[in-house]
């Protein structure tokens, strides 16, 4: 049974089809890259997954393990194992990172009905992870991604990933913001993190972070659909000749 | 923090219909006839046994009251209260004279048992010694309108802290009482006041001696259960040169139908070099969803900073009550006296909070700080009102305010209304203020990393108004973080 499977995925935002019959097959142990002009619909398509409102599913289904995404609520989708590392990661002030963290993790861990995690044990495993993808302890005292720098909310978005092991991980643009030894850094968390029983989507306009994070396949959208597939030549391809070839189709 | 997750368990485990602490004790009461009358303030005080010039003083404050009306100004909005419809004295059955805790109705206890009432009282109960270092708590319950029991005095009278119902202090103390009592709210002050002169039933009186840090903080849970009952709690605490005294209020009550009134006065003197720090955590019964019910709550609350480098702070958590009316006070007179209001206002459902704080500079190099957080939901309105005042002789005054309102949701409203009035010109007042609403994007994030709609709002009004709970003592503070993400269920989807 493939982990994700969008058939023929129709969506509207206020009145204004963007998703037009999008179909996506995502097996697990397979990292798959979207590429798209952009508003192409390759965000609308993460956060439909993901359970964000304001999006109205008027066709198509979404499945997740066999079952069906759509009848979950946003948080029911993150214990399931969905995880999105926004484009544009939010602050919230006067909530620590660390404090967000524990209470995520272990309302994730409640929900699929397994134990909380002890606070040392909980506290060990954050400062691995977040040496391996140099965060520097006083981050994670400060307030959710308040005061960070790009290359700092997108490393911080890793640091969840690695911490929530997740089944699926969809990026959204993990490598904008980001300098060239950021974008290592964050490429290394991500690889470490590929495993036979978890999946990666991984959204990008540049060919470049795929260099680090090889994907199995490359998917083309354009204008709300999948216009074309390959492998992980297609990237280079789109590099040297861009959208326009698709623009039309 | 064994204690502290032991506080958290406990009010997690409340669980009363919609508000929490909806429930009633049984308890026999006695009641002073209905409607308010010379007569009735006759009985209140023949209760209480007071000596005379007490009678003389509140029928004084009600031949006043008779000619006083009820203010308008605020923000909020109630149908008219018959004064004559209303109880004025509840008291539970007299019981012998009790010495310790363990000797209260068992009803009374239970009930403070389901409030999750925290362990410091418990342990007060069992007699449980606390290690060395951890502060210790008194607790003086005002069970209706009559002190049921005060705890920890044998430590406080080593001290020299006189920590006892205002009805004993009047008997026992009546040169203090005399001498401070109305000294910063007079019994003309206005129409509530004046109302709660007359006939207030009882509270806490505090007096530290000079030089002398109060050794525990102090403690008072009010508690309004008789149908109909007016509350009218009269507090005073005075903290003598060079002395230091936290006291900690905290309210609950029971779910009802007709609205209740509710007209405390709390006075505050700090003389010089003394220092108060009083704390309020407010729960109320704020109403049920179709907004009827609930508590009005007019309260005055004002400090007298009389001393020379004298310091009042006052930190409060609102979230009950169907009407707030509350702007507790500083007068700074003494000279580089300071006064400080740390606020969280929350209200949701159709409550309506006008609360805020008067910080009045009268001497020389006087500074106040002033931190409000108010927070709107469902179709309720929250309004700021603040006023700051430099007097002419007031050279050098300063005053920080900073503002902050919170909308989650768009049926409620956050107003700020602040009055500013410099008669010096070298006063330097600043003032800043923001109102922003919960976004769709921040609470979609925190659902995404799997918490649920309510543990999100719950979390991100926390970090909002995370500044001021640090102001309250620690297991206050975890109490109120706890009281903040139960008053706002319901306030999203
Ligand atoms: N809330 C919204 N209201 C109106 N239009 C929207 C909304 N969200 C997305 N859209 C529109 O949907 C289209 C697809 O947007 P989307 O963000 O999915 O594109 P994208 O492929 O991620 O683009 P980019 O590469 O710039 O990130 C765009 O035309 C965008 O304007
Ligand atoms: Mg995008």
């Amino acid at each position: 049974m493939p982990l994700l499977e969008v058939k023929d995925l129709q969506v509207r935002v206020e009145e204004r089809e963007i998703l037009h019959g999008l179909s996506l097959t995502v097996n697990k142990g397979e990292v798959h890259a979207i590429m798209g002009p952009n508003g192409s619909g390759k965000s609308t398509l993460s956060h439909v997954i993901a359970g964000k409102p304001g999006y109205e599913v008027t066709g198509g289904q979404i499945l997740f393990n066999g079952e069906d995404l759509l009848e979950m609520e946003p948080d029911e989708r993150a214990a399931k194992g969905v995880f999105l590392a926004f484009q544009y990661p939010v602050e919230i002030p006067g909530v620590a990172t660390m404090t967000f963290l524990r209470t995520a993790l272990n309302a994730q861990r409640k929900a699929r009905g397994e134990s909380e995690y002890s606070t040392p044990n909980f506290l060990k495993k954050v400062r691995d992870v977040a040496a391996s993808l140099n965060i520097p302890q006083d981050m994670l005292r400060r307030g959710i991604n308040v005061g960070f720098s790009g290359g700092e909310k997108k490393r911080n978005e890793v640091l969840q990933m690695a911490l929530f092991e997740p089944s699926l991980c969809i990026l959204d643009e993990m490598d904008s913001g980001l300098d060239i030894d950021a974008l290592r850094v964050a490429a290394d968390g991500v690889n470490a993190l590929r495993s036979p029983d978890r999946a990666m989507v991984v959204i990008t306009h540049y060919q470049r972070l795929l260099n680090y994070i090889v994907p199995d396949f490359v998917h083309v959208m354009s204008k709300g659909r999948v216009v074309k597939s390959g492998n992980k030549d297609l990237a280079l391809e789109l590099e040297a000749s861009g959208y326009a070839q698709f623009e039309e189709a | 923090m064994a204690a502290v997750q032991e506080t958290v368990d406990r009010v997690r485990q409340i669980d009363v219909d919609q508000y929490r602490y909806g429930f009633e004790t049984i308890i026999e009461s006695e009641k002073a006839p209905k409607g308010l009358s010379e007569d009735t303030i006759r009985f209140i005080s023949a209760k209480k046994n007071e000596p005379e010039w007490m009678l003389e003083w509140r029928l004084e404050a009600y031949r006043r009251w008779l000619t006083m009306q009820e203010p308008t100004w605020a923000r909020v909005d109630y149908p008219k209260i018959d004064y004559q419809d209303l109880y004025y004295y509840a008291a539970p059955k007299p019981k012998k004279e009790i010495s310790s805790l363990d000797e209260i109705d068992p009803e009374i206890l239970k009930t403070y048992e389901k409030l999750g009432i925290p362990l410091r009282e418990v342990e007060a109960l069992e007699g449980v010694v606390r290690p060395e270092g951890e502060r210790k708590v008194a607790v003086d319950a005002v069970f209706d309108s009559v002190s049921v029991a005060t705890t920890f005095q044998e430590e406080l009278k080593k001290a020299g802290v006189i920590f006892m119902p205002i009805s004993h202090a009047i008997q026992q103390h009546p040169e203090l009482v005399k001498q401070y009592l109305g000294s910063v709210v007079p019994t003309s002050d206005n129409f509530f006041a004046t109302l709660n002169s007359a006939v207030f039933s009882d509270g806490s009186f505090v007096y530290v001696p000079p030089g002398v840090r109060c050794p525990m903080e102090l403690s008072t849970y009010f508690r309004i259960n008789e149908r109909n009952t007016g509350q009218f709690e009269r507090t005073l605490i005075i903290a003598d040169k060079g002395s230091y005294v936290s006291y900690l209020e905290g309210c609950t009550a029971p779910q009802r139908d007709e609205n209740q009134l509710h007209a405390a006065v709390v006075e505050l003197v700090a003389l010089d070099d003394a220092e108060i720090k009083y704390s309020t955590v407010q729960n109320w019964y704020p109403g049920n969803s179709e907004g009827k019910g609930g508590i009005y709550n007019f309260v005055t609350k004002r400090g007298d900073c009389r001393g020379a480098h004298s310091k009042i702070s006052w930190t409060q958590v609102e979230t009950g009550s169907a009407i707030t009316w509350k702007y507790p006070s500083c007068i700074l007179r003494g000279d580089n006296s300071r006064g400080e209001f740390y606020s969280i206002a929350i209200s949701n459902g159709y409550q309506q909070v006008d609360s805020g704080t008067k910080m009045l500079h009268l001497g020389k190099n006087t500074t106040s700080r002033i931190i409000s957080k108010g927070i709107a939901a469902g179709k309720s309105q929250n309004t700021y009102r603040g006023l700051v005042t430099a007097h002419r002789k007031a050279a050098n005054a300063r005053n920080f305010t900073a503002c902050d309102s919170l909308l989650i949701g768009d049926k409620c409203g956050a107003h700020t209304v602040p009055y500013i009035e410099a008669k010096n010109t070298s006063a330097l007042f600043e003032h800043e203020a923001t109102t922003s609403k919960i976004s769709e994007d921040v609470l979609f994030y925190c659902v995404q990393r799997g918490l649920s709609q309510e543990e999100a709002v719950g979390l991100v009004v926390n970090g909002f108004v995370r500044d001021v709970l640090q102001q309250l003592p620690m297991e206050f503070a975890v109490e109120a973080q706890k009281l903040i993400s139960i008053s706002l269920e319901g306030s999203v989807g």
